[in-house]
């Protein structure tokens, strides 16, 4: 099907009105960062974003492109799993604690995500694995999980940071979506091919009463989404890598790379796939109140590993290792998947410019894969 | 902390070298401050009443930093009347914004500034109270925040562990949402090096974090220093940055020279 701007805005229109609350992507504080949008005035149109280790910088296209951008700073996590959850709320009655609010008390919001990309599509699927797989599934992250609408938008543009590739998570859309949106730009407006995931997404499709896409049209959207195949120079061997990971606990690397390290936790709360959380109780100065909050946490903490008499990983480089070797090789052990999707989040936003697939590649004692990047 | 539930616990604020913005964060806490005074007496706060209560007291709260010999002498006695004793903010904690005369000559600050300094009497150095007496705890910040604070009364009162954070600010801004200054503008910013306990206000409002809090639990100020290099930074800018609040913090004085010698 071909879509132009004003029926993808009423397709954000129409799903408002189903008591949806649209997220996507849209201009905040120098960033294409992911919020509520009430219509395509809210879209980064004729913005994008440049990628480098350590550094993001928001620059103008020169096209009016709507989602001609790559990755925002924060995921879709911080919707489906947020920084900050009060789990419950009890009051001092008599001698009887007595619960008066808890999380599962509150309606959760009815989320469609508008501008999910390939990898943030399969670290949702991880997310799910790890929160939702097993006996004991989060019911705050299935609550907000459960009816998610997804449009994904097709990448047609990659950064420097990107490794989805070689993760085998992208650039490519291939499932988990109810919509996938395929941008081609032409002069001042772009339009979209689109097609649906599930039956629900292909109800509203039609709904549109939008013209099927020609073949041209399809041609012109396939060719787009090889420019971001085209793009991609970051590579992260994999080949191996699970297990010489395990077999490196000791390599001067992880000296090194402690050096470097801020332990500020920057990469785990930008990773779509990090999903540690701590829980904190407070009460209030009459004592008579008391809460229970869960928080966002990371494992470069030093109350993240403590146990009794202190943290069992106290050095910078046993945090760095423990998150690296968790993330690329002790996940498969633990959910059958990598951890990693290849978003690149974790080294734009690494204050340090510390590059994962640098790190891994070295403790493995394999060639770099990827040209160095030039810090900027 | 077992108080003796017969009575309540007296609290007792005490106010060495500084500009008591710490202790007016008490008297700040407007919705809070009633419960505070049913749940503690007051019994020693010059700040907000000339009541005095005398001493034992079970909580003592300390602002500012030792700058006098008759500072000295009088920590000594607080210590002594304080069964609990907490340093609230950068002052009292890390010696404050006055502790920039530690690398200066401070008779010659006197010389220049004082009509008379003969009635000047001052220590050479501006130190915090836990190199003069044992600390029970110590709020950072420069002021300290106010949900610290009452954190802290609640635990105390409660008998459990404050809930008071050591990781760096990074964290709090993350969970804030805010956009990262340093990467996404190339603002200098000492959030990774710096402790939580603000609420990462300054990123927020589109600044770098100026290290209120002081340095957070594992400080890696070298890694720091060369990305601040890396955003085009002097090596005197990134000196003086060091050296605001928490200059005397040992992590921010060794980084603060190690750039004045570079």
């Amino acid at each position: 099907m071909r879509l132009e701007a004003k029926e993808l805005a009423s397709l954000i229109e129409t799903l408002r009105r189903d008591g949806y609350e649209v997220v996507g992507p849209t201009v905040r504080d120098g960033a294409i960062v992911y919020d509520a949008i009430e219509g395509l005035e809210d879209l980064p149109r004729g913005w994008t974003d440049e990628h480098a280790p350590g550094r993001y910088r928001l620059l103008r296209r020169p096209d009016n492109a709507l989602f001609g951008y790559v990755v925002g700073p924060q995921s879709w996590k911080r919707f489906l799993l947020p920084p900050r959850v009060r789990l419950f709320s009890v009051r001092r009655n008599g001698d009887q604690p007595e619960i008066i609010a808890d999380a599962s008390a509150e309606p959760p919001p009815k989320y469609a995500f508008l501008g999910a990309r390939a990898c943030e599509l399969a670290a949702l699927a991880v997310q799910d694995r790890v929160l939702l797989g097993g006996p004991y599934a989060d019911p705050i992250y299935r609550n907000r999980r459960q009816d998610v609408f997804v449009i994904a938008v097709q990448c047609t543009q990659a950064a420097p940071t990107c490794f989805c590739s070689s993760m085998g998570t992208g650039p490519k859309l291939s499932g988990g979506y109810d919509i996938a949106l395929t941008e081609v730009v032409e002069g001042a407006e772009s339009w979209f091919v689109a097609h649906a995931g599930t039956e629900a997404g292909a109800a509203r499709l039609a709904a549109l009463g939008a013209p099927e896409a020609s073949p041209q049209d399809v041609a012109r959207a396939e060719e787009a989404a090889r420019r971001a195949e085209s793009m991609i120079t970051r590579r992260l061997n994999t080949a191996g890598l699970r297990e010489r990971l395990a077999e490196n606990f000791e390599h001067p690397q992880w000296d090194d790379v402690a050096r470097r390290c801020l332990a500020c936790a920057n990469c785990t709360l930008v990773c779509p796939t990090c999903f540690c959380v701590t829980v904190e109780d407070t009460s209030d100065v009459t004592g008579s109140h008391a809460e229970r909050w869960r928080l966002w946490d990371s494992c470069f903490t030093q109350s993240f590993s403590y146990i009794h008499g202190g943290p069992v990983r106290a050095s910078i480089k046993a945090r760095y290792r423990q998150w690296l070797t968790h993330k690329l090789s002790s996940w498969h052990d633990q959910f059958g998947t990598s951890g990693c999707v290849g978003c690149g989040r974790c080294i734009t936003w690494c204050p340090a410019a510390i590059e994962i697939t640098t790190e891994a590649e070295a403790v493995c004692g394999f060639p770099p894969s990827s040209l160095r990047s030039e810090q900027a | 902390m077992n108080f003796n539930a017969r009575r309540k616990p007296k609290l007792a604020v005490f106010k060495f070298a500084s500009c008591d913005g710490c202790q007016l964060t008490l008297l700040d806490a407007e919705d809070e401050l009633l419960a505070v005074a049913e749940a503690v007496e007051i019994a020693y706060f010059p700040e907000a009443s000339r009541a005095v209560i005398k001493g034992p007291y079970d909580i003592g709260l300390v602002e500012g930093s030792i700058t006098t010999h008759h500072d000295a002498e009088r920590i000594q006695q607080v210590r002594r009347q304080c069964r609990t004793l907490v340093t609230i903010g950068a002052c009292a904690t890390a010696g404050g914004i006055q502790a920039l005369r530690n690398w200066q000559d401070s008779a010659e600050f006197v010389r220049h500034i004082y009509p008379s300094p003969d009635f000047i009497h001052t220590l050479k150095m501006s130190t915090p109270i836990a190199e003069h007496v044992p600390v029970d705890f110590e709020l950072r910040g420069c002021p300290i925040s106010k949900s610290q604070l009452l954190e802290l009364i609640s635990a105390l009162l409660a008998g459990r562990k404050p809930n008071i954070p050591t990781y760096s600010v990074c964290l709090e801004c993350k969970r804030r949402l805010n956009v990262c200054v340093a990467v996404a503008q190339g603002i200098p910013c000492l959030g990774p090096v710096t402790q939580a306990g603000c609420g990462a206000i300054c990123p927020a409002y589109g600044r770098g974090c100026y290290g209120c809090f002081g340095p957070m639990e594992t400080p890696n100020t070298e890694s720091l220093r060369a990305q601040l290099h890396v955003l085009g930074q002097t090596s005197q800018e990134i000196s003086r940055a060091f050296r605001s609040f928490n200059a005397w913090t040992w992590h921010f004085r060794h980084a603060s020279d190690e750039e004045e010698r570079a």
